[in-house]
């Protein structure tokens, strides 16, 4: 009896449990939309969750890595706005090649989030405000740039928004494969390097990390630096799906984000969970919206409802499980 | 951090005692607010003049005290839930919320329900909402900034919901004096704010509340060891916090004639913490000044209203707000503090 229950408690315990729930919860929903609307299971159908949230799925991948560091990054939405501005000035008004307006929104984006990370950790300063002034920062600079939203006609853009790859019958975005290609990096970068013992070991206990001989100030400048760079990648993503640049893209995209690891079975106080999560975590909410899309009936505000909900749920899991944990 | 002995100079006296005053909390905050005053002042023509019209006291100052109103309101309570080592990021949803419903119950020309009754609902869903984000930060145990987000997400969907995500416009005249109305010459929503202020300040100073909301901020484990319900003390800084929200709620919805569900309160929390540091209250938890958080807001309100006067866009406004946020929290921190005394 005693080794039945403390067999569950392992298996509750473990590390890749929640992440299980969330998949099996992906299944359902899919499964329940499947038999209850006709047309919902189709390869399609789970491909286009790809396409509409690759942006969102990019952002979740970095802001998974800050999670898992102990901290948070409030800034991803608006440096996403601001990633979308800059291409399209750059494109529409100064006239550079495509390649090189990427290259540079990228290294803008990385930047800017490792002087956030800097000031987090020179000035020990809580991450929480830190990040919310860069969102104010980021929002502004886009509104600095132009009120007005401006159209991108580049011919490099419109292919990489119009172009469908197929793959096993259905097709893709090129958008959707690279958001896809940077979670296999991100999950190699996690599990596989140095960096990546590095986050779950300053997530899992700052001090205990600095007294191992981490260098945990470098590790929290890169976290934030990759968070920012995934940011500015959503946002160029954001910026091929949505062919312009506007300073109110991408509102709210932050807690959308934090939702998706969360889901996805990533601990907000750190050090546990997997960057895979953020794939599942945002699959789910985009199951949600497409269920309710394709349900008719129920308005769009219960999207968010459901979110509240499922967030509800998933934090007390993690709750009673972590405390089982630490015992 | 140890450093070499600091070498004792000979004004130290003098410097210890201008370091003093210098040291009071409120010293700083209040005197970002003059010096934006001072700018308004040379900037803005007849910034201080105010004048009497149909009985009611008219000017710049009055307009921004006016306008600040929900601001202040928002950030008491999140001062509190700030000082316990919390932290609220679902009042801007409250506020759509308790504004969704006053609108709602009170309705057109004509009351549906009697204003007070629809008040009062709108101060009780309020509650509710402090009660829901206390019982889990208390009750479950949940990250503060996690269990409200849950609220900050879901309270909004909920409000639209209720609106169809339309406009509510409300007709009823006796409802707009709450936002827009006049008592002896002073915008009504001042003595709302002053009620709320001063009932705060009664139960932070004159009873033992104050120094458990310290103690429970300082050291949580250590503060429930001492015989203090901690749990009890945290929810209900929470329902404070709300029952401000919902106020603020109120009084905005009151002062547009309606509730926009989509946009009332959109990044109102952010605001209230913004004002809440700008007023010397630590994010850590433990110190914290009321008086300083109304300066904070009379600081945000003032550089909004400074920055439009100016005929600068608005648009400027969150980049001068974020580079505000990033100097009086760089100040603020110790590490700065440490790098000023060795480099002194």
């Amino acid at each position: 009896m005693s080794a039945v229950a403390t067999g569950t408690r392992g298996v509750t315990s473990a590390p890749w449990f929640t992440s299980l729930v969330t998949v099996v919860l992906l299944v359902a929903m899919l499964g329940i939309g499947g038999s209850v609307y006709p047309g919902f299971l189709s390869l399609q159908v789970i491909f286009n969750l790809l396409i509409d949230n690759a942006f969102l799925l990019v952002i979740a991948v970095g802001m998974g890595f800050v999670i898992l560091a102990g901290g948070i990054d409030l800034s991803v939405g608006s440096v996403l706005a601001l990633s979308t501005m800059i291409s399209a000035w750059l494109l529409q008004h100064a006239h550079w090649p495509p390649v090189a307006v990427v290259a540079l929104v990228l290294l803008l984006g990385a930047c800017f989030g490792g002087a956030m990370g800097a000031i987090i950790h020179l000035f020990k300063l809580q991450p929480f405000i830190v990040t919310l002034a860069g969102m104010f920062l980021a929002r502004g600079l886009c509104y600095l740039i132009s009120v007005e939203s401006i159209t991108i006609d580049d011919p490099v853009f419109t292919a990489m928004s119009q172009t469908q790859v197929p793959i096993l019958g259905g097709f893709l975005s090129p958008g959707a494969i690279i958001a896809l290609v940077v979670l296999l990096v991100a999950i190699w970068l996690a599990h596989f390097t140095a960096f990546g013992r590095a986050v779950y070991a300053v997530g899992g206990n700052e001090q205990s990390a600095a007294m191992m001989g981490l260098n945990v100030g470098r590790t929290k400048v890169l976290v934030y630096a990759l968070s920012g760079f995934c940011a500015a990648l959503g946002g160029v993503l954001f910026a091929f799906y949505m062919l312009s640049g506007y300073g109110l893209h991408g509102q709210g995209t932050e807690l959308d984000a934090i939702a998706a690891v969360v889901i996805g079975g990533t601990l907000l106080t750190g050090g546990y969970g997997y960057i895979a999560g953020a794939l599942s975590g945002v699959l789910v909410l985009g199951a949600i919206q497409t269920l309710i899309a394709f349900d008719g009936t129920l308005s769009s505000w219960w999207t968010k409802i459901v979110i509240g909900a499922l967030l509800f749920v998933f934090c007390v899991v993690q709750r009673v499980m972590g405390g089982r944990s630490k015992q | 951090m140890s450093t070499t002995g600091a070498t004792v100079k000979p004004s130290a006296q003098a410097a210890a005692s201008r370091a003093a005053l210098l040291q009071h909390p409120l010293v700083r905050p209040l005197g970002a607010l003059v010096a934006l005053l001072l700018v308004d002042a040379f900037l803005v023509p007849g910034f201080f003049h105010l004048e009497v019209k149909e009985g009611h006291l008219y000017g710049a100052i009055i307009d921004i005290l006016n306008r600040a109103a929900p601001l202040m309101l928002a950030a008491l309570g999140m001062t509190l839930v700030i000082a316990t080592r919390g932290i609220d990021i679902s009042v801007g949803a409250v506020v759509a919320l308790s504004g969704t419903v006053s609108a709602m119950l009170i309705g057109g020309s004509e009351p549906t329900t009697p204003m007070a009754l629809a008040l009062a609902a709108s101060l009780g869903v309020a509650l509710l909402c402090g009660l829901w984000n206390g019982v889990l930060v208390a009750g479950i145990k949940l990250q503060p900034i996690v269990a409200t987000l849950i609220l900050m997400v879901a309270g909004r969907g909920l409000a639209q919901l209720l609106t169809d995500g339309q406009i509510v416009t409300v007709y009823y005249e006796p409802f707009f004096f709450l936002g827009s109305g006049y008592l002896a010459g002073l915008p009504f929503s001042l003595f709302v704010v002053a009620a709320v202020f001063a009932v705060t300040l009664l139960l932070v100073k004159k009873t033992a509340l104050g120094l458990f909301i310290q103690a429970v901020g300082i050291n949580p484990v250590a503060a429930r060891l001492a015989g203090l319900r901690t749990a009890t003390l945290i929810t209900f800084v929470y329902v404070f916090c709300s029952a401000c929200a919902g106020l603020a709620g109120m009084l905005i919805t009151s002062n547009i004639k309606s509730a926009d569900a989509n946009n009332a309160g959109l990044l109102l929390e952010l605001d209230a913490i913004l004002a809440v540091t700008l007023g010397g209250t630590s994010l850590a938890g433990g110190k914290f000044s009321l008086v300083g958080s109304m300066i904070g807001a009379l600081i945000i309100q003032t550089l909004t209203y400074t920055i439009y006067s100016l005929g600068v866009p608005p648009e400027v406004n969150m980049v001068v707000k974020s580079i505000v946020v990033f100097v009086v929290c760089i100040s603020q921190s110790s590490e700065f503090k440490n790098i000023l005394r060795r480099s002194a």
